[in-house]
């Protein structure tokens, strides 16, 4: 069998193995929940689609994908068993995405849990399922940048909680690289130029554009190569970091 | 089966490993000597692959681990320091695991389950989680793990590190029993492991190979080897008796348990001259033996001097 499949597979599974994942699960089912008919008035919109689901996904993510990607190989480089696992005939790039994909696949198992609110909305009037499937799409896109951001950081430290913290921090920075708070400061000292590529930097921009049922190429690309860009970094920390 | 040329380890201006040259056969049952911090385990990481080295070269089975870092780990079974493993799984889980990336398959996958399994004793535990298992049972777990797919290269980082006498010694049944057609190298910082299991010993102390031998003959390098203990009822009168004879170079009498000992001259056979003495005075002794020499001392002796000549 090929060893991506067999690391995923041990990978997925140890998830269930504890408690953790059914606690994520139902954290990240309420969250939805509540963000989605409190803060986005779901119902007092008057319109059947899931803009208010999806609207407040890059926060919900913002803490919950690195409480999944900090014990990635943090809790490996703990226990020593990334000894085991890199002397094993597999090579560090079938660890690193067999390890990068079960985590991805968990996540999407708790957006697809999300289904009930898809079902909510096309009882209640007749949305553009069309945009709804681009929405989980961005969605999913924007869940496995993150993640791939928290897997390389948890590379870079033994302690589950330093992962944690420092992914935070960093997807914290690229969600609000689109923002006028971060863009106004920087249009005042930078060139155009610059401006735009720290907007074009942002997760919010490529995500809401997705998320509004505009596919472009552009916008699938840039999460295609974040998750390459941030995996590769990782396997550049295994190798740095491995010896101590 | 394995070389390792010159095999070098640098951390900034650190030298874990300097240099280190050796070649093991199949039948051979290479101990790694050394004090804690020597560099045992780091040349372990080097051949296994783990490590990539500062400069040298290693090959297991004739595949360089750098270059063909695949078909060497194929062939070599590798048990860390501490013997890692996934706490949450069971160990039939954790076997299973390791079988599928193994490539382990049909009918030849289940016999290898069930040897390591029996030969291991596992049975009683395979559907615990390994965290809820005692040390040495997470020690077998770790040695199933390196002997699943029958490996032609063994490397065991102290496989009976904190296990108890009785546990030690399985584990040391375990190894003599697959030394015939196998290379197997252990890393140990207790001695009486070397003379149990290894037939070559490897001493390493601040990086370096200082000494590469059969236990027997590091045994002769002690100045107790063929040298002559007893223990008498009186042991000042035993040791005027043994005065006159002219191939012992000294006499000492250990000041706790009154035990003397008698060291030959270099090259010198002292036994028959003692036991004739001691017998023609009637001095009773309770206990006569020839020593064999001891690793402890030879032991200290090879790295204390390392650590000298390091620091002058």
């Amino acid at each position: 069998m090929n060893p991506i499949l067999t690391i995923f597979q041990r990978e997925l599974r140890s998830y269930f193995a504890t408690p953790v994942a059914y606690v994520f699960i139902v954290i990240f089912l309420l969250l939805s929940g509540a963000f989605t008919f409190y803060l986005g008035g779901f119902y007092e919109r008057g319109q059947a689609d899931l803009e208010p689901f999806f609207r407040f996904h890059p926060w919900l993510y913002l803490f919950l994908v690195p409480a999944v990607a900090m014990r990635l190989w943090a809790d490996e480089r703990k226990s020593g068993s990334i000894e085991l696992l890199l002397t094993l005939p597999v090579t560090m790039w079938q660890a690193v995405v067999a390890k990068f994909l079960a985590a991805w696949c968990f996540i999407g198992l708790a957006l697809a849990l999300t289904f009930p609110i898809w079902i909510t909305v096309n009882v209640l009037g007749e949305p553009d399922n069309g945009v709804i499937v681009a929405g989980y799409l961005g969605s999913l896109l924007m869940a496995g940048a993150f993640l791939a951001i928290g897997a390389c950081l948890s590379a870079a430290s033994r302690s589950q909680a330093v992962a944690f913290i420092l992914s935070v921090v960093v997807c914290f920075l690229l969600l609000l690289a689109g923002f006028p708070l971060v863009l106004d400061l920087f249009r005042a000292i930078a060139p155009q130029g610059l401006v735009d590529a720290i907007a074009g930097l942002s997760f919010f921009a490529h995500f809401n554009a997705i998320s509004k049922g505009v596919i472009d190429l552009r916008d699938l690309l840039y999460f295609v190569f974040s998750i390459g860009f941030w995996l590769y970094a990782n396997a550049v920390v295994i190798d740095l970091k491995k010896a101590d | 089966m394995i070389t390792t040329t010159a095999l070098t380890k640098r951390y900034g201006d650190f030298t874990a490993v300097d240099q280190i040259s050796f070649t093991a056969e199949p039948g051979q049952v290479l101990g790694f000597l050394g004090p804690n911090g020597a560099g045992k385990s780091t040349t372990m990481k080097m051949l296994t692959g783990f490590l990539a080295p500062t400069s040298g070269r290693a090959t297991v089975c004739g595949f360089d681990v750098e270059e063909q870092p695949l078909q060497a780990k194929k062939a070599l079974g590798y048990l860390p320091e501490g013997a890692p493993s996934y706490g949450e799984m069971t160990p039939r889980g954790f076997l299973d695991f390791i079988a599928a990336l193994r490539g382990l398959s049909g009918a030849y996958r289940k016999q290898r389950l069930d040897d390591v399994i029996g030969r291991l004793q596992l049975e009683g535990v395979l559907d615990q989680s390994i965290d809820t298992l005692s040390k040495g049972f997470k020690r077998r777990v770790g040695l199933a793990q390196a002997i699943l797919h029958d490996p032609k290269v063994l490397i065991l980082d102290e496989p009976t590190d904190g296990l108890d006498p009785n546990q030690k010694h399985q584990v040391r049944e375990l190894i003599n029993a697959m030394a015939k057609d196998k290379v197997i190298v252990i890393s140990t910082h207790i001695l009486e492991e070397v003379h149990a299991v290894c037939n070559r010993a490897i001493v390493i102390a601040g990086g370096k190979l200082l000494a590469d031998a059969t236990p027997a003959e590091l045994e002769a390098r002690s100045r107790y080897h063929r040298a002559v203990s007893l223990t008498a009822e009186n042991p000042e009168q035993a040791k005027t008796a043994l005065a006159d004879i002219a191939d012992i170079a000294s006499i000492e009498i250990d000041p706790q348990d009154r035990r003397l000992t008698a060291f030959p001259k270099p090259g010198k056979a002292i036994l028959a001259a003692v036991s004739e003495a001691l017998s023609s005075r009637q001095i009773a002794v309770s206990e006569l033996q020839l020593e064999a020499g001891r690793l402890d001392e030879v032991f200290r002796s090879i790295t204390l001097a390392q650590q000298v000549e390091g620091r002058a």
